[in-house]
């Protein structure tokens, strides 16, 4: 993203809407300035503020009269007076970035539409998570801290010594050079995004495993980690299996999704979970 | 997708916030899906929604590329609705926000009565989905936990700012902007009412609950945590 020096006016709206703080006013050029290593191509900045088009030359102005006299004008704080917020064409490797960032953006550097993760949003069509089978979703850099694909890395790498295998339609999954080891591709990791989430799916007796395994490797990684578990109801829509082991593990659980099993195959030729099936996110 | 998952709060937090979504899975129920999310979302309107959203195209309340001068004094605050619903020309996850039990339970039977066929997912407070399944008539197939944020968490705003920025799942508003509204509030230079409709619009999947915003600000503007 970057902001067009000629129709910036320093009002620095624009400072308090990035999720990563990568913007501030230059003191030399006296203009609102992206902060390119640590922009991670979210557009919360675009496609957030609203925008005026007022001529900047009249707005600087203003401003500089209003500050003589040491008024502050009180506009609203979600509005770029003067449009002047232009995206970039984006390049590889830097257009991973936006593939993870922006929640609007598709996979095109993965191939894959949305973020790809199934979880147990639609598993009453999937039936990807099976009874006795456990579903992680491990997510870093959210909310607002980002995440490095070098420190993601750290636990890809985890996972697959101790023999995890990956949703192989999850994003992730796709930019790694070597699924067997988890090495994602080198020119990524020096790429920093707004999150992403490993997915995995295990039998039900490795779910103390995988939480230790995570909380273990998440200590070496400079971001926070969400973690979220899904797993089958039994027949009476009830879940008294993997929930105590979690409160086991010292987890207070206060917030799930809950699918409650209305969908239905619908569709005249049905997808296998083998072939190119994902959610629209 | 965890957009919804990975809210912060207590249990007890989640009293007026419960997110009923309809998510078409590609190859599986997707054929036709368009008019079923447009019904789902019809189907939400009289139990008075909080939110609701399509994620290609935003929420109820959206930014805009022509706002005038005009705006600073007298902005359109109103939330589009049925903007929302007439604009969804692909499949996509599309989620109803209420703030109140009655309204989720009454609702989430509707649907199962609707039969569309999409997958309906609830994402609450776990008693709180318990309660509409159970009124519904309806048992659950599968559920995700939230286990919460750990890790480097000295990284994470506090609490106030992580419960009303966490209202984006996809991270969209930033802690600064929610510590700003805080502070906006606590001067006297928004209203509550004001604060939450600045942070609405950054969200684009039309998750964001302007009513449990409204209380955590007001919460805020008394104590800061």
């Amino acid at each position: 993203m970057k902001i067009n020096a000629d129709k910036c006016v320093a009002c620095g709206n624009c400072i308090y809407v990035c999720p990563v703080g990568a913007i501030y006013v230059d003191p030399v050029i006296k203009r609102a300035t992206v902060d390119r290593n640590e922009c991670v191509e979210c557009y919360a900045c675009y496609n957030g503020l609203s925008s005026e088009r007022l001529n900047p030359v009249l707005v600087r102005t203003v401003r500089k009269l209003f500050q003589m006299v040491r008024l502050r004008f009180d506009p609203e704080p979600d509005i770029c007076p003067t449009a002047a917020f232009e995206p970039e064409d984006l390049q590889w490797p830097r257009v991973v970035r936006r593939a993870f960032s922006d929640p609007r953006a598709t996979h095109e550097s993965t191939g894959v539409q949305g973020r790809g993760t199934e979880e147990v949003k639609t598993n009453d069509v999937t039936q990807r998570v099976k009874h006795g089978e456990v579903g992680f979703t491990i997510e870093f850099g959210r909310p607002g801290v980002g995440v490095w694909f070098r420190d993601i890395q750290k636990m890809t790498r985890a996972l697959a010594q101790a023999n995890v295998p990956f949703e192989n339609k999850n994003p992730l999954t796709l930019l790694m050079s070597d699924v067997s080891t988890g090495t994602l591709r080198e020119d990524i990791l020096d790429e920093k995004i707004l999150s992403a989430i490993v997915e995995i799916k295990v039998p039900l007796d490795r779910t103390e495993e995988i939480v230790q395994l995570v909380h273990e490797v998440e200590k070496d990684i400079d971001s926070v980690v969400a973690l979220g578990v899904g797993t089958r109801c039994d027949e009476n829509g009830e879940e008294h299996v993997v929930a105590p082991i979690l409160e086991r593990l010292g987890y207070r659980i206060e917030r799930a999704k809950t699918n409650t099993g209305l969908g239905r195959v619908t569709n005249s030729v049905e997808k296998s979970l083998t072939e190119d099936v994902a959610v629209y996110d | 997708m965890t957009n919804t998952l990975h809210r912060y709060g207590s249990a007890e937090s989640f009293q007026d916030d419960y997110i009923v979504f309809a998510s078409p899975s590609r190859g599986k129920n997707d054929e036709g899906s368009i008019p079923k999310l447009k019904r789902f979302l019809e189907m939400a309107l009289p139990f008075k929604p909080v939110n609701i959203g399509d994620p290609p195209h935003g929420g109820a309340l959206r930014p805009s590329r022509n706002e005038t001068v005009a705006s600073h004094w007298h902005r359109d605050v109103q939330p589009r609705l049925r903007a929302v619903i007439e604009g969804i020309n692909e499949p996509a996850s599309v989620a109803a926000v209420f703030d109140n039990l009655q309204a989720a339970e009454n609702f989430l039977k509707m649907v199962k009565e609707e039969d569309l066929g999409l997958c309906i997912n609830i994402s609450a407070s776990i008693d709180g989905a318990r309660k509409c399944c159970k009124f519904a008539g309806i048992a659950p197939h599968s559920i995700g936990y939230s286990l919460g944020f750990e890790g480097k968490i000295e990284k994470l705003p506090n609490t106030q700012i992580l419960a009303l920025t966490t209202m984006c799942g996809h991270g969209m508003i930033s802690s600064s902007l929610g510590k700003k509204m805080i502070d906006w509030v606590k001067e006297g230079r928004r209203t509550p009412a004001e604060a939450v409709t600045y942070m609405a619009r950054f969200c684009s999947c039309g998750i964001f609950n302007p009513s449990r915003a409204k209380r955590i600000l007001e919460d805020a503007r008394k104590k800061m945590e």
